[in-house]
């Protein structure tokens, strides 16, 4: 039997959970969160650590914390979920075929699809490390399940590999459970974590942060029994000769985020090479009308404060478009957004001047890291945004905010892009 | 006292299993593993091989084409992955066409099916991913591949159903001649008595084989690095060589069963049987090597790689045989490629020899037929949802990569032969062999096999041994501290 909804959210973690509510504050009731896990909040659920919400509730939240005021007001709105639940596919008509061992097999009509379902860890494999495959081996987030989720300590002597932010809390983690963590090993020559991160998780408790390093063997049959570290040249070629054994029973992983997008693809969805996220417009709306996308499966966020802002706003653009019963206000003349010069990507890459709001954010990372650069906005020839930053780095989202006032008073404007220029 | 002990319970050893259970004889697999296909037969290409590059007239040609043969029908009765995909050989330059020619006319000569000469054109339009610098290739339609796990278990499960003893991390230490046949110890000097014994002991062969005869042979494990990418449609729809040089059939692109792509393997010879490590420059030269057949392929996506070790014996040639010198001792050594594709063959020539020998009664029981791992989605949605009123776990999804339910692991854990470790769940169900390769379900999966075998979830391992995936609980090594 097929039931039908007005808007569909695939995935209950921070970006679906601020999507539902968003939607239903603007007007939809008939709004259905579908959940993989056991319970709504994602992966928030095992970031025990604090530092969320400082932009959204001015404070220092936990993350089963800030993902609460998320859960308690889905509560409070009545917003329908279903635990436990796995999409197994959605059809490009927004019919939506799910599974749980309560409504067993089922398929849902929407009006509207947010796709909300985060992203997973680079694993071993993708990272082409040579070496032994023995036990031991954890991508970060699965260590960070392990010891604050299910209370199992993964290994007593760790190096990890990536110094993402899931590496450097885990770095930290791993302490104050009583294992050493030896070093910490980035293989390029800046930290892709936050700036407070290293500090607090790293220098706080004398860990080793080796820059310009990556683990080229994995020794051990049955358990990790070490890994050797060595110096990368400029290309990230191992250096012959900086080879440096470390003894140890646990390997972390944490070299990067991969958008969680299989169902998007088998819908027809258009990634981004860079993203590895939909392609989205001002709406935040994919190539496919009524599909949104938010939070880290459109691209990877460093703060979850954005992820929250940005699934509001895929909440309002779903519940306007379902409103609307599917026709758009004439959007008009669609401009792209181009990246250049140091800026990786943009989200959005393409907008409606018509249907964009008053200000609307662009956010963006380098591909590299630039000290006392400016970032530049240009419609068409004009240079319209220039602002100063004393560092820009690629483990940090940056954002510009566009005028729509601005960008209507140039004529025959075709695209716009954004850049890093420096002095 | 055994009739029958197979030592290894790799896919040569299981397929003979499974032939011999076919007779009134008390069989027993010893395996140094914690499981079934641990070791060369897990870590190899997944390929039926056609046959055209095996000597001609040699046991290796024979067995190859049998078990090509073979392998549809074994396929049904025992319910594993099996597709006739057909293979390409690629020929890169003129000057190597004479090459490709000699092998088209040796895979005549072994009367290989339907075998062709492909020009470019007919090539591009097979396959229209390959290299433009392809200017020529053979075309075997009968080569296709297979589940290497699948398979393997498959005819452990069958012979295990069939009555036959499996011993597992059981490491074979000495083996004596005794009046009646051969007394075999192990590492804990446990006693093994049995009137013949199958050697199958893949790369250890030669050291169980140098036991008991003076007929010195030499096996040097070859090791072949491979990398596993992600499911993708539109790569090759076919196995696609390159012309094979002195030391194999060189880095294959395929498609693997579960709509992966495959690339490798490398061919290098170490002294040490056991390591199964992947080197840098290994794994280059298969992404160098995959990338000169179809330079469209999209490494980013590779998900995991791997080696294994061939059992290359010095004469590269299949020795299926009693030994000359020490009786009811009966050979199944230097099976490396295409040892997989023979096994079904080589089980049944195994089976033959030692029949000859023992002259044994049919068992009246046997049962030819093995049913698999249920895969729900084989199933229609109707039948799906049928199955999971029933039983609920099954829409308990715990790899979301495979879409693997509790159920199918649940069943892995309780078959007859069931796994015991991750990767004995996984190899049975796929469970974390997708592209966050288990970043996600290896919590969940722990949780299951500690409840399901009703022990810890400190005592879970990745492979049997001292392969504990976590070492202790929260907290507590800090309370070792202050002790």
């Amino acid at each position: 039997m097929i039931s039908s909804v007005d808007i569909v959210i695939i995935g209950g973690g921070p970006a679906g959970l601020a999507a539902a509510i968003s939607a239903k504050k603007n007007g939809i009731e008939d709004v259905l969160i579908l959940e993989r896990d056991h319970q709504l909040g994602g992966i928030l659920n095992q970031c025990i650590h604090n530092g969320f919400g400082l932009h959204t509730f001015k404070e220092e939240l936990t993350g089963p914390e800030y993902a609460q005021r998320f859960i308690d007001q889905t509560e409070e709105l009545g917003i329908a979920y279903k635990l436990d639940t796995m999409v197994m596919d959605i059809s490009s008509s927004k019919t939506v075929t799910a599974m749980n061992t309560v409504d067993r097999l089922f398929e849902i009509k929407a009006k509207a699809v947010i796709l909300a379902m985060g992203c997973r860890e680079r694993p071993r494999g993708a990272l082409n490390i040579p070496g032994c495959r023995p036990a031991g081996i954890y991508s970060a987030g699965t260590a960070q399940r392990l010891i604050n989720i299910e209370g199992i300590l993964p290994g007593r002597e760790v190096v990890i590999l990536g110094s993402g932010d899931i590496g450097l809390i885990m770095a930290r983690r791993m302490t104050l459970e009583g294992a050493k963590v030896k070093v910490v090993a980035e293989l390029m020559s800046y930290s892709g974590g936050l700036k407070r991160n290293i500090v607090q998780c790293l220098d706080d408790f004398g860990i080793p942060l080796k820059l310009s390093h990556t683990v080229v063997d994995i020794r051990g049959r049955e358990r990790l029994e070490s890994v050797v570290l060595a110096e990368v040249d400029s290309h990230g070629k191992p250096v012959a000769g900086t080879e440096e054994e470390y003894q140890c029973d646990t390997l972390l992983l944490s070299c990067g985020l991969i958008p969680e997008n299989e169902l998007s693809l088998a819908m027809g969805i258009k990634t981004g090479s860079v993203t590895n996220g939909p392609v989205v417009n001002e709406c935040l709306e994919t190539n496919i009308e009524g599909v949104f996308a938010c939070g880290n499966v459109l691209h990877v966020h460093d703060l979850v404060d954005f992820v929250s802002e940005e699934a509001a706003l895929a909440g309002k653009y779903a519940a306007e478009y379902v409103k609307s019963d599917g026709n758009h206000t004439d959007a008009g003349k669609e401009i792209l957004i181009l990246h250049e010069n140091g800026v990786r990507y943009t989200v959005p890459e393409k907008i409606h001047i018509n249907r964009m709001p008053d200000e609307l954010t662009v956010r963006f990372r380098v591909g590299a890291v630039y000290k006392n650069c400016y970032i530049s906005v240009y419609a068409g020839q004009k240079r319209i945004l220039h602002k100063k930053k004393q560092i820009a780095a690629p483990g940090e989202m940056e954002e510009v905010r566009l005028s729509k006032k601005t960008l209507e008073e140039i004529s025959e404007l075709e695209q716009i892009t954004v850049k890093v220029e420096e002095t | 006292m055994y009739d029958v002990v197979i030592i290894g319970a790799g896919v040569t050893g299981c397929a003979s299993a499974r032939e011999l259970s076919r007779y009134k004889l008390n069989i027993c697999v010893v395996e140094k593993e914690e499981d079934v296909c641990c070791v060369t037969s897990k870590a190899n290409s997944g390929i039926v091989h056609s046959g055209i590059d095996c000597r001609p007239g040699s046991l290796m040609a024979e067995m190859n084409l049998l078990g090509n043969r073979l392998m549809e029908p074994f396929s049904r009765e025992l319910d594993f992955e099996f597709k006739r995909i057909g293979s390409l050989i690629l020929c890169f330059s003129e000057k190597d066409l004479h090459k490709l020619n000699d092998l088209y006319q040796q895979g005549i000569e072994n009367k290989v099916p339907d075998i062709r000469i492909l020009d470019k054109t007919e090539l591009r339009a097979m396959e229209p991913n390959i290299s433009d610098q392809a200017i020529a290739a053979i075309y075997a339609p009968s080569s296709g591949i297979v589940c290497p796990f699948g398979m393997n278990i498959a005819m452990a499960e069958n012979a295990a159903e069939n009555g036959v003893e499996f011993r597992f991390d059981t490491k074979i230490k000495n083996i004596f001649r005794t009046k009646s046949g051969y007394r075999l110890t192990d590492e804990n000097d446990t006693v093994i008595e049995t009137r013949c014994i199958v050697n199958a002991a893949g790369v250890y062969a030669d050291k169980f084989h140098n036991m008991v005869s003076s007929h010195k042979i030499h096996i040097v494990p070859r090791r072949g690095e491979y990398c596993l990418l992600d499911k993708m449609e539109s790569a090759v729809s076919r196995t696609i060589f390159q012309l094979p040089d002195e030391y194999g059939k060189g880095v294959l692109v395929t498609p693997t069963v579960h709509g992966n792509i495959l690339t490798g393997p490398t061919a290098d010879d170490y002294e040490d049987k056991d390591a199964v490590n992947t080197t840098a420059d290994g794994l280059e030269k298969v992404n160098m090597s995959a990338l000169k057949s179809v330079p469209s392929l999209p490494l980013r996506k590779v998900i995991t790689s791997f080696s294994g070790n061939r059992a290359h014996e010095d004469g590269h040639e299949f020795i299926i045989k009693e030994a000359e010198d020490a009786p009811c001792f009966v050979d199944a050594a230097g099976i490396e490629s295409p040892g997989l594709t023979s096994a079904p063959a080589i089980g049944i020539r195994v089976s033959e020899i030692i029949s000859g020998l023992l002259k044994p009664d049919i068992n009246p029981d046997f049962k030819n037929t093995r049913k698999g791992i249920l895969n729900p989605k084989k199933l229609s949605k109707d039948e799906y949802a049928a199955l999971i009123r029933e039983k609920p776990e099954y829409g308990n999804i715990i790899c979301r990569c495979e879409m693997i339910s509790e159920g199918e692991i649940i069943d892995a854990l309780t078959r007859i032969l069931p796994a015991k470790s991750m990767d004995g769940v996984k190899r049975r169900t796929r469970a974390g062999m997708g592209r966050c390769q288990a970043g996600f379900c290896t919590p969940r999966t722990i949780e299951v096999i500690a409840r399901e075998r009703q022990i810890s979830q400190l005592a879970v391992t990745k492979s049997g041994g001292c392969s504990n995936m976590v070492c202790g609980y929260s907290k507590e090594s800090i309370q070792e501290d202050k002790k």
